[in-house]
Formats: C-alpha cells, sequence, structure tokens
C-alpha cells in the first residue's frame, strides 16, 4: 500500500481520515533534491517579477478603494442602499486584508521601493497591529508551520487542531469556540500575540505583554472610532444603520478570512509536525513541511482573488514572499513535483475543505483512541518511488 | 484661501480617523494624482536639454508642478526625486533645484546631468526618458547650504561641473529679489561646450554680478589663493558658497583655511567597490567593522549589536533593515545589488566592498 492511495483515499472520506497515518517520507538525497527543484522555480519566478506585478498590486488597490468609497457613500441612502453598502465594504475589507494586506505585510511587494505597499510601513483594516501580527504570523507561523507548541496558529491557543494536543475536557466545546473565533475573528487575532493561554499558564509575564498590549489598544481604539464612531455620526440621523452596516461588513469578513485561512491548514490530510522531528531541518525538509502542512482549495479566479491567493496555501507557504498573484501559475508544476516524489498535494474545493475541517474539530472536542504505534512507523519505513 | 482651508480640512484629525490606517493621501490619489495632504508629487511639465553633445551625456532641466503640499524651497536646497525607473522599482536620488526660491506649490526645475554609469539611474531616465505629464514622487526641499534671508553686499559663488545648480539657483534668487550688492560668480567647467546656463548666465553679467567662467584644461588658471587674491583681494572675510566635485571643494577649502565666512556643499558619489573586503559601518550605532564576507546578520552581532531577526533564512523579513550605500549579495540567489536607501534581509545578505547600514 503507497501512502498516496491512502490519502487520496482519506481525502474522499474525511470523517474517516486520521492524522500520522501515512506521513509520507523521503530519503535525505531525494529531500534534498526536492528542494533545489523547489529553489530553481523561486529563482525563476523572482527574476520574472516586473510591471505587471505592480499594475496588479496597482489595480487590486483600486478596486479595493473604490469600493471602500462607495459602501461609505452608500449608507447614505436609507433602506435601498444598506445592502450594496455592506456588500461593497465586505468586499472591500477582504480585499484589503488578504489580497493587499496579508501579502504586502509578508514583504511581496518590498522589491517596489513603494513606501506605501512596503511590509515595515504597511497596516491593515482590522483590529491585529501590523507589527504584531508580522512576528506572530511570518516569522512564528511561517517558520514553525505546523509545529505544535511552536505554531501558534494550531488552534490558536483556543481550538485543539491536532492530535498532538493533549485532550483536556475544555475541548468539548472545541465546536463553540470555533464557531466564536469565526465572528470574532479580527478580535482573536488582534488579541493571538498576547498569547494569553501562556499568560495563565504562567509560562508569560504581564511585561512581555506590555508593548504588544500597548499596540493593540492603540490600533483598536481607531478601528473603533472609525467604524462604530466616525463614519455612522457623519450619516447623522442614519446612524443606528450605518453602526450595523460597518458591525456587518466586519463580521462578513471575519467569516470569510477565518474559513480560508482554516481550510489551508486543517482540512484532514494536512500534517502537523512535532518539535523534535524539525530539529537541525535542511532546506529540502523545510518544504517539505511546508507542503504536507497546508491544504488549496480549488475554485474560480474570483475565489481566489478573494482569498488573497490563500487559496493557493501550499505554494503561499512554500514561497512565502513571492507575489501571490504568481502562485496559481506555478501551481501546476508544484503538483507535477509532488507527484514525482509521491508526496500528497492536498487540494480540494471550498465545500469539501471546510467540510473536513468542520468534521476535524468536532472529532477533535473528543478525546483521540490510542492507536497501534506500528502501523504508523511500518509506512514510514516503506521505500518510497522517487 | 479655499486651498488652504481644504488642506486644513484634509490634513485634520477628523479626516485622518475616518480614513486610518491608510491615511487620507492614499484614497486622494486615486481620484487625482496631483491632490495630496501630506505627500508631495510632481507633474513634469517640461524637459529642456542644456547639453546635448554626441557621445556626451545629456544635462537636462526639468520643471516640475508640484502638489499644493509643497511647502516651497530656499535657493541652494535638495530634493529627493523618486521615479520608477524600469517602469517597476522606484528609485530614489536628491537634486539641486535649480530654479529662483519658490513659494509653497510653486514650480520649480532641477538640473540633471545624466549618469550612465549607474544603473537603474534616475538622472538618465529624467534625461532621456521622462516624458511632460509624468508623475514623480518628491520629498520637501532638505539642506542648509542656503543664502541667509538678509544678503550680505559683497558674497562670492564658486562651483564646478554640475555643482553649478544650487547656485544657479541663489544668482536667480538674487535678481528676483533685485539684491544690489556685488556677487562674484567663479564657475569651473571642462570646456566652454559643457558649460550649461550659458545664455542665461551672459545675460546676467554686469549690474553688479561679476562672472567668470574658467576652463582649466583650455589652459584658465585653477582656484588658488593667488587667484582669489587677484581677483577679489582679502577675499577669505567675504562670504563665499562653494559647491562642486570633491578635488574643487578641497583647493576651496584649503584657501579659506578656517574662514566662517566659507559654506560648502560636496557632491558625493556613493562608492562601491565590488570586491570582498572593506569595512561595514553601522550608521545608527556609529560601529564599525572589517567585512569579514559572512551575511550583514552575522557580522553585525559579531561587531556586538543585537539587530532584530527572525527565521534567519530570509523569509520571515522581521531582519530587514536599510542599506545606505554598497553591494550586497543574496546568498540564496547570489543576485547582487547596488541601490542606495534598499531595504534588505540582512540574514540573506553579504556585503562585497564597503558597505553602509542603518543598524
Ligand atoms: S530573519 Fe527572517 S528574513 Fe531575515
Amino acid at each position: 500500500m503507497t501512502t498516496t492511495v491512502m490519502n487520496k483515499i482519506a481525502l474522499k472520506n474525511p470523517f474517516k481520515f486520521r492524522e500520522d497515518e501515512a506521513v509520507p517520507t523521503l530519503t535525505p538525497e531525494q529531500m534534498d533534491a526536492f528542494g533545489v527543484e523547489l529553489d530553481a522555480i523561486r529563482a525563476r519566478v523572482i527574476a520574472d517579477l516586473g510591471e505587471v506585478d505592480r499594475e496588479y498590486l496597482y489595480k487590486i488597490v483600486r478596486i479595493q478603494r473604490r469600493c471602500e468609497i462607495a459602501g461609505r457613500a452608500l449608507f447614505y441612502l436609507p433602506v435601498i442602499g444598506w445592502l450594496p453598502a455592506v456588500a461593497a465594504l465586505s468586499v472591500s475589507k477582504i480585499l484589503d486584508n488578504m489580497e493587499i494586506g496579508h501579502n504586502v505585510m509578508h514583504g511581496q511587494y518590498d522589491w517596489l521601493g513603494d513606501p506605501d505597499y512596503n511590509s515595515r510601513v504597511f497596516d491593515w483594516d482590522t483590529m491585529a497591529p501590523a507589527e504584531n501580527w508580522k512576528y506572530g504570523h511570518n516569522y512564528m507561523h511561517h517558520t514553525y508551520t505546523n509545529i505544535v507548541g511552536k505554531d501558534r496558529d494550531v488552534g490558536y491557543g483556543i481550538l485543539r487542531m491536532a492530535e498532538d494536543q493533549p485532550w483536556r475536557p475544555y475541548y468539548l466545546g472545541n465546536a463553540a469556540y470555533a464557531f466564536g473565533l469565526m465572528m470574532l475573528f479580527e478580535w482573536g487575532v488582534g488579541v493571538h500575540d498576547l498569547e494569553v493561554d501562556e499568560l495563565v499558564a504562567g509560562r508569560r509575564t504581564w511585561a512581555e505583554n506590555r508593548d504588544i498590549g500597548a499596540r493593540i489598544w492603540k490600533k483598536v481604539k481607531k478601528q473603533v472610532t472609525k467604524d462604530y464612531i466616525m463614519w455612522p455620526l457623519l450619516t447623522g440621523p442614519l446612524f443606528p444603520l450605518t453602526f450595523a452596516g460597518n458591525f456587518t461588513a466586519n463580521i462578513v469578513r471575519n467569516i470569510w478570512t477565518f474559513n480560508i485561512i482554516f481550510c489551508g491548514h486543517f482540512p484532514a490530510g494536512a500534517q502537523t509536525f512535532t518539535i523534535e522531528e524539525c530539529e537541525n531541518e535542511t532546506r529540502g525538509h523545510w518544504y517539505y513541511r511546508q507542503l504536507l502542512g497546508s491544504a488549496n482549495i480549488s475554485g474560480s479566479k474570483l475565489m481566489h482573488v478573494m482569498s488573497g491567493n490563500l487559496s493557493h496555501q501550499i505554494e503561499h507557504h512554500l514561497f512565502p514572499d513571492l507575489p501571490a498573484r504568481r502562485y496559481p501559475e506555478i501551481a501546476a508544476e508544484i503538483r507535477e513535483i509532488c507527484e514525482r516524489y509521491d508526496l500528497p498535494y492536498n487540494s480540494g474545493p471550498l465545500h469539501r475543505q471546510l467540510g473536513s475541517v468542520f468534521a476535524k474539530i468536532v472529532r477533535l472536542s473528543f478525546p483521540t483512541p490510542r492507536r497501534k504505534v506500528t502501523a504508523v512507523t511500518e509506512v514510514t519505513a516503506a521505500p518510497m518511488a522517487a | 484661501m479655499a486651498v488652504a482651508l481644504g488642506t486644513r480640512i484634509l490634513r485634520s484629525n477628523a479626516v485622518a480617523a475616518l480614513t486610518t490606517p491608510h491615511g487620507v493621501d492614499r484614497y486622494l490619489k486615486h481620484i487625482n494624482p496631483m491632490w495630496a495632504a501630506h505627500e508631495v508629487r510632481a507633474r513634469i511639465v517640461d524637459i529642456h536639454h542644456e547639453v546635448d553633445l554626441p557621445g556626451e551625456p545629456r544635462v537636462a532641466t526639468v520643471t516640475l508642478q508640484p502638489t499644493s503640499t509643497w511647502a516651497g524651497h530656499r535657493a541652494g536646497q535638495h530634493v529627493s526625486v523618486g521615479v520608477e525607473v524600469d517602469g517597476t522599482r522606484r528609485t530614489t536620488r536628491v537634486f539641486s533645484v535649480s530654479s529662483a526660491d519658490s513659494k509653497p506649490g510653486e514650480r520649480f526645475t532641477i538640473t540633471v546631468r545624466a549618469n550612465p554609469d549607474r544603473v537603474p539611474s534616475v538622472s538618465s531616465f529624467l534625461a532621456y526618458e521622462a516624458k511632460p505629464g509624468q508623475m514623480v514622487h518628491l520629498s520637501q526641499a532638505e539642506g542648509d547650504f542656503v543664502l541667509p534671508d538678509r544678503v550680505p553686499e559683497r558674497i562670492v559663488l564658486i562651483s564646478g561641473g554640475s555643482g553649478i545648480t544650487p547656485l544657479m539657483s541663489m544668482l536667480r534668487s538674487l535678481q528676483r529679489r533685485t539684491h544690489r550688492g556685488q556677487v562674484t560668480f567663479l564657475h569651473y567647467a571642462r570646456s566652454e561646450d559643457h558649460q550649461i546656463f550659458r545664455e542665461e548666465l551672459a545675460g546676467i553679467a554686469g549690474n553688479g554680478v561679476d562672472i567668470h567662467l574658467l576652463h582649466p584644461e583650455a589652459g584658465d588658471p585653477n582656484l588658488s589663493p593667488a587667484y582669489l587674491t587677484k581677483l577679489l583681494g582679502e577675499y577669505s572675510e567675504i562670504p563665499t558658497w562653494a559647491c562642486g566635485p570633491a578635488p574643487l571643494m578641497e583647493a576651496v577649502k584649503a584657501a579659506y583655511a578656517d574662514s566662517e565666512a566659507l559654506s560648502t556643499e560636496y557632491f558625493q558619489p556613493p562608492k562601491s567597490t565590488g570586491v570582498a573586503g572593506g569595512q561595514i559601518s553601522y550608521a545608527r550605532t556609529g560601529t564599525e567593522s572589517a567585512n569579514s564576507g559572512e551575511t550583514v546578520l552575522e557580522q553585525a552581532e559579531a561587531a556586538g549589536l543585537t539587530p532584530e531577526f527572525g527565521c534567519r533564512m530570509g523569509i520571515c523579513f522581521s531582519c530587514t533593515a536599510t542599506k545606505k550605500s554598497g553591494l550586497v549579495r543574496n546568498v540564496l540567489t547570489g543576485e547582487t545589488s547596488e541601490l542606495p536607501d534598499e531595504d534588505i534581509r540582512i540574514c540573506v545578505s553579504a556585503p562585497e566592498g564597503d558597505c553602509v547600514i542603518d543598524l
């Protein structure tokens, strides 16, 4: 039985699939060759970056600004304007956070030399201050992707998203917490860097959080003033409607971003890792871990743009600093390489990835029954086809 | 009035609160690139070729219409100009303003000599490729090399080569201010053909302005105390402004010794030797160390600095720092780059030769 077959079966029936059952592995030589192939793709894309990438970013920004201006303006039209206003503002916030903010803050456009889109300067239209987020996300999450105990995006310190996280009765509420996190996602991401769970556990001090907290407070004040005081006030008697509209747009954005991000890392088949497995890892192994820890969402071009091309989470994790609009064009190549190395390339339509994430959230709210360890070692030790 | 009120509103805290976190300028420029509340940009309105000899780099005067945010400039000051040279990456260089003092929002000119040695070159772009109608990014005018508000009765201006631009601005301002004193202007150029502003200078000459255009390669005297004394008598007490390449400036400084009357400005092209070895200087901490060929991050740490870092493998950008000058090689890709004021990831960048990092 080869591992890829297992994975394919598993993906068809996410409810039955369990991680670690079939972690495909490569010999050190294969691992190095794999790394070299991916480095080559990266070098090629970097050499090709130019005016089209710049024009693309500017175009998305133009669309986002227009949606935002339209959204703010449509609130002046009571009744008929409200729904279009919320829709335009939601689109604006989603574009701002994903295709623009997330990607710019990854440094994907630093090479433009445009201070407006420089990773050190840019801030986005959400509660999380850029500076905090860049540490937790660009560094902790992208370096230690899916390493339980290191990558704080595994469960965000609230959920049980991996079997390696020991079960506690608290996790019986896994599904409820996930729902809450989804609705309040921008707040969750905002306070994420305070590592409240670590604080409660006594592994983190209040002093460590002082600057992080101060930045959050400053950003939250600004965001709240803008969406819940200033813009509603400007619409005069329509204040409550505008307030509700802005609130709704923020929630729509929260739901969408939560789902895209959870589909990128936690559907069935996406692997988690232990700290020991990743000690002294090579470049090839790093790529390998990024590949196995991520999952793509297939869909239309619009879906890719609205997800900031994070629907190509695999490509994003392999090359976090390449402009995301390049991910679709290299996806076929990555998939082909994976086939050659007999590595899984986890991709599926939104509804299937979502179903599988949901199943996992529910399944992991209960204790994980012990398994026979032998099965795992057997598969891992099996020789791999090149 | 209306403009001032509009700007006041656009710069208000209320508008800032409405447009956070991006700021009002990032909305305004989508409506009209000439609208701004804080940033300074300009539209190129004219490009005039001053010197265009075959086989010689072109010299061009570019007239700029700045946004209303331009605070004006004083003769002698310079401005940073940023353009997307190859249609993609923005590159910024500093140029002296060549026109007379400007008021807020007023047009001004810069005069640039194309520098084909440096790629990408803002000056070559402006001299050869730029077209009226294009936008450029600006800083506000900067620099202390300026005429005082009350210009002394007797002054001396000395320039060499492209160093003429700030002095030309001063000369033009004096004309406009109807300065009644005595101005002596000495300019050193390679030959008469290389002389920019020739006709205008001829028109200015007389009326208290004494102009000496010198071409040492054609036998004119070099700058020396003897020559200055012959021309001006007790010259070292006369307020003097001098701008030009290093050899001329050294001669001027030697001639004036420690005189308080002398103000100078260098035209310093950044040097990059492009070979291993050399020095790394850390601009912010003032530390310096010999370049060992390792990455900037490793070398900075060895020198006792504690730069920020995350992954140390070029993916998280935590370590991004500004390289002021010098050539660095990306150890992952082997790519080299020598743009000044460039953001680099110091964990994957190794300097080749001299290098200045803002750490
Ligand atoms: S430390 Fe992560 S990119 Fe340099």
